[in-house]
């Protein structure tokens, strides 16, 4: 976590990039220091959903005790951090926490990414892997060892479908 | 004092210049961020869970084909030189030069390394696997790092959602949790005041910048950091191939923002970049940031071979061993000079004097 540069107390959640004269600096701010510094916020926010989120779930605590929203006091069983925690420091508890605050998170990881579905590799826990015996590389050892082949060359010609399939294929053997 | 030749290569290789369009692309990096299972996050969680984390990778790591011949640096034990030397050499992050005393009961970070390939565990997410290379090299890079992340994510359980995949502190690393990165000089388009529009372009299209040193740090001697935005809804492959093609497109640009420069200004380039090698071959005394900023003009000179017999490799090594924590630990100190400004200016001429020596030595005909 960075502070920020001009009160060095809080955490910086804005970060303003300028280009002046084609020099680039970058200064970060926290909400209150920006806001003084006369940037305007609503704008620069709106480019940093994880800033515009934070603000927001800022708004029902601002409210009073009685205006708090029922999220706020909700804890996650796993860790015990509140969403008030995560607006504080900008970091979830432990993994339960994408649990625990799934519809905020869902609403926030599709404003940050644009989309919430990952599409990338999907993991297979230690153990996990059907047919735990074919693990010594048995009979399916020459076809990985061509697929290796075509994965390594995959690669090399930058074609990363061909790859991401392949590196999947071989997975699976093993 | 840490003994950075137990890292193989001291964790440099990707100084040699040898990747593809290493005159323009210093670096490629890639990291991958992960969480071990039913453990609080780092910055959460108690001093047990950072030493389980820590278990867990440690063993993981032996076991991996990285394991054999690699090192291990537990930040606790090191001093803040130390920390900040490894941090200089792109190998652990700001965050990990921090005092440790900032963490209760141990902060249980450390650092394995084998080359330029490594994990750092307990920075804000449990383990960080990185890796870097030289030049543009994206699908080798990714290659290297995915190897490690198949090995340890085989022994240690990793945090994984079906919709989000990877699950990270930040939200804004979720799902692949892959962030790369590329370290390239641009002074030719920032010479041509073209460089706040490719800039602003990069964000359009879903890419960002940093500094030298990553997030949060300033813009030096024209070198900027490339790296993609999103982690989440692409794949891998989608990522690196469009922060590829973007790459070379800017890459591109520079190279035409230099012929431009060549066509237009001639003789004020030459004077720019001969003007930054003399005063980097005589100063008596450099700061950093004046150092970075020379060198860009010599770096820029040697690409367009306006100064010859000047190797990518020196430059690449000047930009890492000019740095405080290097010439601290590697430089004898100068009477007087609480900056380093004499030691830098010292080491500098050094390594230029020797490289026009060997440059002359190349050039005399055989007897």
């Amino acid at each position: 976590m960075s502070l920020c540069d001009h009160c060095g107390q809080r955490e910086a959640v804005i970060h303003l990039t300028q280009i002046v004269d084609n020099t680039v600096t970058t200064q970060h701010l926290c909400e209150s220091c920006a806001a003084d510094k006369g940037v305007d916020t609503v704008a620069q926010v709106a480019k940093h959903p994880l800033g515009d989120f934070l603000a927001s779930l800022g708004e029902g605590a601002a409210g009073g005790a009685a205006g708090a929203a029922a999220g706020e006091a909700l804890a996650c069983p796993q860790c015990g951090a509140t969403l008030l925690d995560f607006r504080q420091t900008g970091r979830l508890g432990c993994a339960h926490c994408y649990l625990t605050f799934e519809a905020p998170l869902r609403d926030l990881l599709r404003r940050v990414h644009g989309n919430t579905q990952h599409q990338g590799e999907r993991y297979r826990a230690p153990g996990s892997a059907p047919g735990a015996e074919g693990t010594d590389g048995g009979a399916a050892g020459p076809e990985i060892g061509a697929l290796r082949d075509r994965l390594r060359r995959a690669v090399e010609a930058e074609d990363f479908e061909e790859a991401a399939r392949l590196r999947d294929a071989i997975r699976g053997l093993e | 004092m840490i003994d950075l030749s137990l890292v193989p290569d001291g964790g440099l290789s990707w100084l040699d210049g040898s990747g593809p369009q290493a005159h323009i692309v210093l670096s490629t990096r890639i990291r991958l961020a992960r969480n071990v299972e039913r453990l609080a996050f780092a910055t959460r969680g108690g001093a047990e869970d950072r030493a389980r984390v820590l278990g867990l990778v440690d063993a993981a790591w032996r076991d991996s084909p990285l394991g054999k011949g690699s090192v291990r640096f537990l930040l606790d034990d090191l001093d803040g030189a130390d920390r900040l030397l490894l941090h200089e050499r792109h190998l652990i992050s700001r965050e990990l030069t921090e005092a440790p005393s900032a963490r209760e009961g141990g902060s249980g970070a450390a650092v394995f390394l084998s080359g330029s390939t490594g994990v750092m565990v307990n920075e804000e997410d449990h383990l960080r696997l990185q890796t870097l290379r030289s030049g543009l090299a994206l699908p080798q890079a990714y290659a290297e790092v995915e190897q490690l992340d198949a090995a340890l994510g085989g022994a240690v359980p990793f945090a994984f959602h079906p919709e989000f995949g990877y699950l990270t502190a930040c939200p804004t690393n979720a799902g692949t949790g892959l962030r790369a990165s590329v370290l390239i000089h641009l002074p030719g388009l920032v010479l041509t005041k073209e460089i706040a529009k490719v800039l602003q372009g990069l964000t359009q299209v879903g890419l960002t910048f940093r500094g030298l040193y990553g997030e949060g740090s300033e813009v030096v001697g024209n070198f900027f950091q490339l790296s993609n935005q999103t982690t989440l809804g692409k794949s891998e492959a989608e990522l690196l191939d469009h922060l590829g093609k973007i790459v070379r497109q800017v890459v591109a640009y520079e190279e035409q923002a230099r012929q431009v420069l060549l066509r237009d200004a001639p003789t004020v380039l030459a004077d720019k970049v001969w003007r930054a090698y003399g005063l980097l071959r005589y100063a008596r005394s450099l700061t950093f940031e004046e150092t970075m900023n020379l060198l860009s003009g010599v770096r820029l000179g040697a690409g367009l071979n306006l100064i010859p017999g000047v190797s990518v490799y020196t430059l690449n090594k000047l930009l890492i061993f000019t740095q405080p924590a290097h010439l601290a630990a590697f430089e004898p100190p100068v009477p007087g000079d609480p900056e380093a400004g004499s030691a830098r200016a010292g080491y500098v001429r050094r390594l230029l004097d020797e490289e026009a020596a060997r440059s002359a030595q190349a050039r005399r005909p055989a007897s």
